[in-house]
């Protein structure tokens, strides 16, 4: 067995480290840009005055205006006259997606946890397998039966759409952080003599709201980033939201797309918010420990 | 012997009388309450999954509709394309994932930073995002301006040709979901014991080694979840190859879900529509059925 002489070792030590480092920094410089591209070409054409840096070849911005984003803000270009009330909209199919699911989803987790203590095995099991349903498959017959139900073209077949595909992932994992509440809390309070509503409101619902939280802000992006449901089953003017708007917007040939993308990185910026609200809770919640071979 | 008969049939009795397991400690009102409870989850379950499910199967129950579908090459092209999409694009992305999991592991507050950085794809909303990769990809597009300003070279027309386009939507869709896979697989990784580092190191597994035999085995169960769920929502996507690619050159790239809504859209067919999605079942019931199993039987947070 050959010795490798100690300064040898400590010199091909350093060598390896500083290679090392040297790969990390030019991964790290290719996955900014890789993340980074997509937003710049937007930022690109929404600070073009004319919006059409496309087919000027500029990969810098030659003459910087902000005159699209105030073009949005005052709805001064005739494509926007109705952006805030579509961004109204989309609000409200993204708030109340966020309140149905969490309490449709709190309450289910309630009674499948703690009143029956895990023993609604079935009724998991669908919400499961609800959750291998492609969502776009069911866009057809929903958009029919919507008719039928007489909701078509209304913010409400949109939020049903959206609450019913959140759900099961909300309630999964409601069920996986209840476990982590022990049941003797319900068991005390059910022995001096509380209602099981009181549980659920006084005792539950205070505990659960970190999970709460994130399964609805969750619900709030998955409304948010959805786009044909609204496409498909929302029609008159008065009902549209940013997303049907922008593809609208999009489909245009004769658009100066520097409104639209000024429109759409505005669009961008509560999801974008939220979700840095939230990353704590996230990371949390994927890194504790609960993930076993 | 006799006693003895008559008590145990006395015993089989009374456990025939015993309420379902179900609801074994639940009596009266608390019964009621759990039932209230439940109610609006069933409800919703009900009237907008089960009952458009149902409907759907109903729609494409006519076996006419797939003589006519299998006939069309325009549907034959959208399956090997779905097949193609699904097929690079579940296992690119996860993949990438793995391996992209691995940097993140690393100490430094800059390791950190980048973290944050990179759910920047995953937050912003889809139309957002494809949208720009559209405008970056089309002829005059941004990235063959910066082709050509950097290097010099001019750029192919990348929609315009069928594996370029198809590349479009796969690299499209992976910017967008991989955030989510490397979190997890980030998660996975903190979940191994450093002991198992430790020993690995100790038997000689540094580098590629240790990802080889100490990463891989212990994330195995976890990598083939995420492809599955990458599989079954990546299936169903609409969004990337309709903004994407918008299914060119020549409706070459759409995919199933983009071409039955052009079937209700254009053609006035929900019919043809709902059975052109039906094609998927093959994949999809397996794919579920996997998806279920395995996360009913092993404790993966996702």
């Amino acid at each position: 067995m050959s010795v490798v002489p100690y300064a040898q070792r400590w010199s091909n030590h350093r060598w390896r480290r500083r290679a090392d480092a040297a790969g990390a920094a030019v991964l790290s410089v290719a996955l900014l840009i890789w993340w980074f591209l997509p937003l710049y070409n937007m930022l690109l054409i929404a600070l073009d005055p004319e919006g059409d840096t496309e087919f000027t070849g500029d990969i810098w911005p030659s003459d910087p205006t902000l005159k699209a984003f105030v073009g949005v803000f005052l709805e001064g270009y005739w494509y926007l006259k109705d952006f805030w009330l579509q961004l109204g909209n989309s609000f409200f199919i993204g708030a109340m997606t966020m309140a149905f699911t969490a309490l449709i989803s709190s309450l289910g987790s309630f009674a499948l946890g703690r009143m029956w203590r895990g023993k609604g095995g079935v009724i998991s099991t669908a919400a499961l397998l609800l959750y291998t349903v492609p969502v776009y498959f069911l866009v057809i017959p929903f958009y029919l039966l919507m008719h039928k139900y007489g909701l078509i073209d209304t913010l409400w077949a949109v939020i049903a759409a959206n609450v019913t595909f959140a759900v099961p992932y909300a309630l999964l994992i409601l069920q996986w952080y209840g476990r982590l509440i022990p049941i003797e809390l319900d068991d005390a309070a059910r022995i001096d003599g509380a209602t099981p509503i009181q549980v659920y409101t006084r005792i539950y619902l205070p505990l659960m709201s970190p999970a709460l939280a994130v399964v609805g802000i969750f619900a709030f992006l998955t409304a948010w980033n959805e786009y044909l449901y609204q496409f498909i089953l929302l029609s008159s003017p008065g009902n549209k939201t940013v997303a049907i708007s922008l593809a609208t917007f999009f489909d245009n040939e004769d658009t100066p797309w520097n409104y639209p993308v000024a429109a759409s990185l505005i669009y961008a910026l509560p999801p974008i918010a939220l979700f840095f609200a939230i990353r704590r809770y996230i990371a949390a919640g994927l890194t504790s420990g609960r993930v076993k071979r | 012997m006799i006693m003895q008969q008559v008590l145990a049939a006395g015993r089989v009795r009374l456990a025939r009388y015993r309420p379902p397991a179900w609801r074994s400690h639940l009596h009266g009102s608390e019964f009621v309450w759990a039932v209230a409870f439940i109610t609006p989850y069933i409800g919703v379950l009900l009237a907008f999954a089960i009952h458009p499910i149902a409907y759907g199967f109903w729609m494409a129950s006519d076996p006419a509709l797939y003589v006519k579908l299998f006939s069309s090459d325009e549907y034959l092209e959208a399956l090997v394309s779905t097949a193609l999409y699904v097929g690079i694009g579940a296992n690119a992305s996860v993949f990438l994932a793995l391996l992209l999991s691995g940097f993140f592991m690393r100490r430094g507050w800059w390791v950190k930073a980048m973290l944050v950085l990179s759910m920047l794809p995953w937050a912003l909303p889809a139309q957002t995002a494809f949208m720009s990769f559209h405008w970056m990809m089309i002829y005059w597009g941004f990235l063959n301006s910066l082709l050509e300003k950097v290097f010099g070279i001019a750029g192919p027309d990348w929609l315009d040709h069928y594996w370029l386009a198809l590349g479009a939507n796969i690299i499209a869709y992976t910017w967008k979901t991989m955030p989510l896979w490397t979190l997890i697989f980030l998660a996975g990784r903190m979940a191994i014991p450093q002991d198992l580092y430790d020993a690995a190191e100790v038997d000689g597994a540094t580098g590629l080694r240790r990802f080889v035999h100490v990463v891989v085995p212990l994330l195995a169960n976890l990598y083939f979840i995420c492809t599955l769920l990458a599989t079954i929502w990546m299936l169903g996507d609409y969004n990337t190859p309709d903004m994407v690619s918008g299914g060119a050159p020549l409706g070459s790239t759409a995919v199933l879900a983009t071409v039955g809504v052009e079937f209700l859209l254009n053609d006035g067919r929900p019919d043809l529509g709902v059975a052109a999605v039906m094609a998927a079942l093959p994949v999809l019931i397996p794919a579920g059925l996997l998806l279920i199993r395995r996360l009913q039987t092993r404790e993966v947070q996702l």
